[in-house]
């Protein structure tokens, strides 16, 4: 495998502002890469850095092989999705998709051929003649996919695309772009603040924050074994207990992590079985979800929450799980994750 | 004052149950404004147009003729025509020309701050009288004005007069040659054509023209392909005010370049010295038709289509 795009010390600045700072990795030819962090850490513009629509402060960007820095958006081997998806509103869907085969002097006939082969691709075979204004914005979507890949890029950037997209279609649209990138087997660099998203569609996740990524790992590892603790709080939904609480807790002022579905709640006054940490605190609330219950437990000034099947009100410790009451709350050793900062 | 309270509480309710009786007393003065102040006088003007003017008696006659439409097509007033026209496209075509590339970076490039000087700039102009402006740019034309003293400390005077000797545009010096009036005119009217179009180009988003380029567009292509046809509904209306006011203009005509009268200044003449006001409205009917042409034309080419 070879790569397909390697940052060596980027930085991107605008003034004072250090949007990208020194930033190494490299993607490697069909992966589906993510770039995974809250707004502002870097992942946009690390994504613009790639398409050419800005150019790297110092470092180096090479794009399969070649040195990407200086070359125009219209030089480069690779096709952006936007976030608001772009579309001519003054061209209907076939010319849309048309486009970067009519700008490279493609004939017409060839050049709607291969536009109306994508559309298809993108399950939209009979919307050729109608404007991006009478989508619907999934179909939106499906055309901006189309018009990207019928350049045949070698890699496709997609910029939060599945953004302004409701619940059952983004579910839906991560199965068909998963589908999509097996079948066509270029790489894939994708932008998002999702997590879920991040973790269900992934090769590798890069864990972006304040311009520096803080991790690239696989979504599993990303999720199992988080390096910082930015990470364990952005990835998933961890306790990251801070080393004055680990200090009570452990005896280690180290902090670490542990996730809410490995948290067991029990009546206070019991032991701790062996292998296992466990501590008290006062429930503050309790969240009913449908299957589970997720139960704020106030411990020595730090919030953690525990993730329980939902109990029957009837039982024990259902008496002892209401606001204000005295719980202890255990987890296994080996679920504690111990974090670098 | 309870009962003036109570007063207005149910003049409110009435209003704002009866949307329809809001609406007839919101319109009511603004459209007898515009229907009888602005449509009707226009009309009546019109009207005149088929009325006699007695030659001897120098006095309008209630006698209904088509002669005065019948005199536009005499070359004389044919020639008025269409110096007018022709200096109207001139003037369309290089406040476009000039003002697409300023109002683009308006809308794209500039900082808040760096447009607000921009506006300032763009319209102050407009604050300052009209007719000083036109002065003024007699005084720059002239020979021995700044135009000659800076074109002379240029060494560029060879280059001046050779395009003042072309036939049609030059003329004995700038003041009195189609240029110089090219020229005021087209600085008089610069502002509407700017205002419209960075309006137009500020609703394109940058997302599209990095789309375009994101899909192999060169810069141009990209200009051509999306951003031109995009802001040309503010291209068409900018030159609707570039377009008529030219038409309609009969100052700068009169102070700036060649003898020879244009639709305004005809009109001007006819109305005030020789009192044919028959005439003078035939005249008038004459940039109506024009405009309604133009515009039809924009229409064809898709200029209403965003709207």
């Amino acid at each position: 495998m070879s790569v397909a795009i390697e940052f060596k010390s980027v930085s991107r600045h605008y003034g004072e502002v250090k949007a990208l700072n020194s930033v190494s990795f490299t993607v490697q030819e069909g992966e589906f890469f993510s770039m995974l962090g809250p707004s502002g850490s870097g992942k946009t513009t690390s994504l613009r850095l790639m398409a050419g629509f800005e150019q790297p402060s110092s470092g180096s960007l090479t794009l399969l092989g070649v040195e990407a820095s200086g070359t125009p958006p219209y030089a480069r081997d690779v096709n952006t999705v936007f976030q608001d998806y772009a579309l001519f509103p003054h061209m209907n869907v076939l010319d849309n998709v048309a486009y970067g085969l009519m700008v490279r002097k493609m004939p017409k006939p060839e050049r709607y051929a291969l536009a109306r082969e994508a559309l298809a691709m993108v399950a939209l075979p009979d919307h050729g003649e109608r404007t991006p204004a009478q989508l619907s914005g999934g179909q939106r979507q499906r055309v901006a996919l189309a018009r990207a890949l019928v350049n045949r890029p070698r890699i496709l950037l997609l910029d939060e695309p599945l953004g302004a997209l409701d619940m059952k279609l983004r579910e839906q649209m991560q199965v068909e772009l998963k589908v999509l990138h097996r079948k066509l087997g270029i790489t894939f660099v994708y932008v998002t603040h999702d997590q879920g998203e991040a973790l269900s569609m992934s090769d590798r996740v890069a864990v972006f924050n304040r311009g520096q990524i803080e991790q690239i790992a696989t979504p599993r590892e990303l999720y199992h074994q988080p390096r910082t603790r930015f990470v364990a709080d952005f990835v998933g939904s961890s306790n990251v207990v801070t080393a004055d609480l680990a200090r009570r807790i452990t005896g280690q002022s180290q902090c670490f992590s542990v996730r809410q579905e490995n948290i067991t709640l029990s009546p206070v006054g019991t032991t701790a079985a062996p292998g296992r940490v466990q501590v008290e605190g006062e429930v503050l609330a309790i969240q009913f979800l449908g299957a589970n219950q997720r139960i704020e437990v106030q411990v020595g000034g730090q919030i953690i929450t525990a993730l329980q099947q939902d109990v029957a009100a009837a039982s024990d410790l259902a008496a002892h799980t209401a606001p204000g009451q005295r719980i202890a709350l255990h987890w296994a050793a080996q679920h504690m994750v111990m974090l670098d900062a | 004052m309870p009962k003036l309270t109570t007063v207005s509480r149910k003049l409110s309710n009435v209003l704002y149950q009866r949307r329809n009786l809001t609406l007839l007393l919101m319109l009511t003065p603004p459209l007898l404004w515009f229907g009888v102040v602005y449509v009707g006088s226009l009309l009546t003007l019109l009207g005149q147009s088929i009325f006699t003017f007695d030659d001897m008696a120098m006095s309008v006659v209630a006698e209904l003729t088509a002669d005065n439409f019948r005199n536009l097509m005499v070359p004389a007033n044919l020639d008025i025509v269409l110096r007018t026209l022709g200096m109207a496209l001139a003037v369309t075509l290089g406040t476009t020309l000039i003002g697409f590339p300023m109002a683009y970076y308006m809308a794209h490039y500039a900082t808040p701050t760096e447009k607000g000087f921009f506006f300032v700039g763009v319209m102050l102009p407009m604050w300052a009288s009209y007719i000083v402006k036109a002065y003024a740019w007699t005084v720059l034309l002239a020979k021995g004005g700044v135009m000659y003293w800076t074109l002379e400390g240029l060494g560029l005077i060879g280059v001046l007069e050779a395009v003042l000797r072309l036939p049609g545009i030059g003329g004995d010096t700038l003041a009195t040659s189609n240029i110089g009036r090219f020229l005021v005119f087209t600085y008089i009217w610069l502002p509407f054509m700017i205002l419209p179009i960075q309006a137009a180009i500020e609703r394109v988003p940058a997302n599209l023209l990095l789309a375009s380029a994101d899909l192999g567009a060169r810069p141009f292509q990209t200009f051509r392909t999306v951003l031109w046809p995009l802001a040309f509904p503010g291209v068409v209306a900018g030159s609707i005010f570039t377009f008529s006011l030219t038409l309609g203009d009969y100052i700068i005509p009169q102070l700036v370049g060649p003898p020879g009268l244009y639709i305004g200044s005809m009109v001007y003449t006819l109305q005030g010295t020789i009192g044919n006001m028959p005439m003078a409205a035939a005249f008038t009917c004459v940039p109506i038709i024009l405009i309604t042409v133009y515009l039809a034309l924009a229409r064809r080419l898709g200029a209403f289509n965003a709207l």
